[in-house]
């Protein structure tokens, strides 16, 4: 995209609204992550397969005198996706910054998947100082998509400080668990006016689509594709259960009820 | 004996060298140097790394009139595969 005032349009792109974050618009509601593939040559065929719009990366040392270390985006267009650096390993909202500006300095987009772990054994966030650092960032102008927990009050804070996304946790990163509570992501939903992502802990098609029925605006994954036995299906497979998933939102399902209703005609039966 | 310290013997008498802390580990490099210089003599291709130095970032467009100092704290970061 070189316009970003224009929607992103791709052929296979479902119709139906265009998720819009900052000053951004895609075409695609699956944001996949770049981590724990076998081999570069297979994450690419995973991205393209996703049809992902959004790609997430991390920001490391390099190695010094590692002439065969291969850059990761020599694999990445950043004309036609969005590199989304998170701040994945920070534990303060001072590392978090820190790494939020060296992302920045690359020169590719203002966007950060921030990302501050209060907790090793379950990857949960420190929302004290996400929060904080969400408002730092954002008075830099940062575009700010928070990794969160799928906690209401926190998603409010999150937004008053400026977050251009809020990204609520379906279950433990790289867990593949699935949507735990989707009471909790209806909650917020309701309770924030940008986009809802749930990020991490979807593990196969049918979660990603139980997901997008709530509504949420997107979904962010990475282990359910790049640890799938076969990964370059399993992305296409979440593209699909994205698509469907949102199609089903937007058509609005049928009411459920208690008891059977024939679909056939009941009069004009055969011998009647 | 690295490769760092015998570059660092052979250049005695010639330049001296200074002694810088780049990503957290002891690295050398010949008085007089720019950062640019560096990255490449490490196999680093600039348009593909961020730099911090000591503490702040430096702009790519500075790299080739940077001189480095003795002393300087270098993080040098590029992307990588992440979720």
């Amino acid at each position: 995209m070189t316009d970003s005032t224009t929607p992103a349009t791709r052929a296979g792109a479902p119709a139906g609204k265009q998720l819009r974050i900052g000053d951004r618009a895609f075409g695609s509601r699956l944001i996949v992550g770049t981590g724990k593939y076998e081999s570069p040559e297979t994450m690419a065929r995973c991205l393209e397969a996703s049809g992902a719009e959004m790609i997430t990366v991390a920001v490391r040392r390099v190695k010094l005198d590692a002439s065969d270390e291969e850059s990761l985006l020599h694999y990445l267009d950043p004309e036609r996706v969005l590199i989304l650096p998170n701040t994945a390993g920070c534990a303060t909202a001072e590392e978090a910054v820190r790494v939020a500006r060296l992302a920045r300095a690359a020169g590719l987009s203002d966007f950060v998947k921030l990302e501050v772990i209060g907790d090793q054994r379950t990857l949960y966030p420190d929302v004290l100082e996400l929060i904080e650092a969400t408002r730092i960032l954002v008075e830099e102008g940062f575009t700010v998509l928070p990794y969160t927990s799928d906690d209401v009050v926190v998603a409010r804070r999150l937004e008053d400080a400026g977050a251009a996304a809020i990204m609520p946790l379906a279950s433990p990163i790289g867990s593949g668990l699935g949507l735990l509570n989707p009471l909790n992501i209806r909650f917020i939903m309701e309770a924030v006016s940008v986009p809802v992502i749930v990020d991490a802990g979807v593990g196969t098609a049918s979660d990603a689509a139980a997901t997008m029925e709530l509504g949420v605006d997107g979904i962010l994954m990475n282990t359910a594709i790049a640890g799938a036995r076969e990964p370059v299906k399993m992305a296409r497979a979440m593209r699909l259960a994205v698509e469907a998933g949102r199609m089903a939102f937007e058509a609005g399902r049928m009411e459920k009820r208690r008891w059977a209703a024939p679909s056939s005609p009941s009069e004009g039966r055969v011998g009647e | 004996m690295t490769k760092d310290e015998r570059a660092a013997t052979e250049s005695i008498g010639r330049h001296p060298d200074i002694e810088l802390s780049v990503n957290g580990e002891s690295r050398r490099a010949a008085a007089g140097a720019t950062l640019g210089e560096f990255l490449v003599d490490h196999a680093l291709d600039p348009d593909l790394v961020v730099v911090e130095r000591n503490g702040e970032i430096v702009p790519r467009a500075r790299f080739d009139d940077l001189t480095l100092d003795a002393g300087d704290t270098l993080e040098i970061v590029h992307f990588v595969g992440g979720g």
